[in-house]
């Protein structure tokens, strides 16, 4: 039951992933379409530090990068874990994987959420 | 009396790509880890050079300069290019998991209708959605701007 769980959470990840990752590929790739104005109010690339740092500093968009860093990160890492069950390791090295890639999953979870909220701050 | 193999009979990962004569969905499936893998691959990376914002302008700019090379924009636009596949090919694969992309259940008269008879166009349907949204994100890539 429990494998079936992390899979609905995969499901439920890849869901919100999909759209919290189409808002950030609008605002990086489509802007030119778009306008996305509010996003990048200094207009120009959105890769820009003066629009990087606009949309750093909003509330809406730091809640964003924090939902989109965690559900990405449980989505991909899940997603690897079964590809790499999926060449018949033994049970000890699944449990060295699944503890593995927690702890990479958490590290960088941990780096994007202090650097999003640091980045608030500036 | 024993059935001799010559040859595995699991393939492992090769058997993504070389497991037989398949249909269009079994290369979805391999196309379908590929996009995967590149895509957390680049999510990687892109957590720990995006994180430097925090650290300010000059390191942002900087981090921007050693990736403005062309063939990293050519890399961006095909991490664009693997989100879309991935993504609404997952929505696909949800459809048809949870049962609402399958068909109904019917008697089996002659010529008998399989379940790809539902599933087929479908997945030629997310096709087509796709190469809609890659013409709009390489379009976007090919502005002067970009």
């Amino acid at each position: 039951m429990r494998e079936t769980k992390y899979w609905t959470w995969h499901l439920a990840a890849g869901v919100l992933v999909l759209f919290l990752l189409g808002l950030h590929m609008a605002i990086m790739h489509l802007d030119s379409l778009l306008g996305v104005w509010v996003l990048n109010p200094s207009g120009g690339e959105a890769i820009a530090w003066a629009n990087v740092l606009a949309r750093s500093r909003m509330v809406a968009m730091i809640v964003v990068y924090i939902a989109l860093l965690g559900a990405a990160l449980y989505h991909g890492f899940y997603g690897l874990r079964t590809i790499v069950f999926e060449l018949a390791i033994g049970p000890a090295l699944q449990r060295v994987v699944t503890v593995g890639l927690w702890a990479a999953g958490l590290g960088l979870f941990v780096l994007g959420t202090v650097a999003a909220i640091a980045a608030g701050r500036l | 009396m024993a059935l001799s193999k010559s040859y595995p009979n699991r393939l492992g990962i090769l058997g993504w790509l070389l497991g037989g004569r398949w249909g269009l969905e079994r290369y979805m499936y391999a196309l379908h880890r590929v996009t995967g893998l590149g895509i957390l691959f680049y999510f990687i990376l892109h957590i720990l050079v995006t994180s430097t914002r925090a650290l300010g302008a000059e390191w942002w700019d900087g981090a921007m300069a050693r990736v403005s090379h062309p063939i990293f924009k050519f890399g961006e636009f095909l991490v664009f290019a693997a989100f879309i596949i991935h993504g609404l090919n997952g929505i696909r694969l949800i459809a048809i998991e949870l049962g609402w992309a399958v068909g109904r259940a019917e008697e089996p008269v002659y010529p008998y209708r399989s379940s790809l008879n539902v599933q087929r166009p479908l997945l030629i349907a997310v096709m087509i959605v796709a190469a809609v949204f890659l013409a709009l994100g390489g379009w976007d890539f090919l502005q002067v701007t970009h």
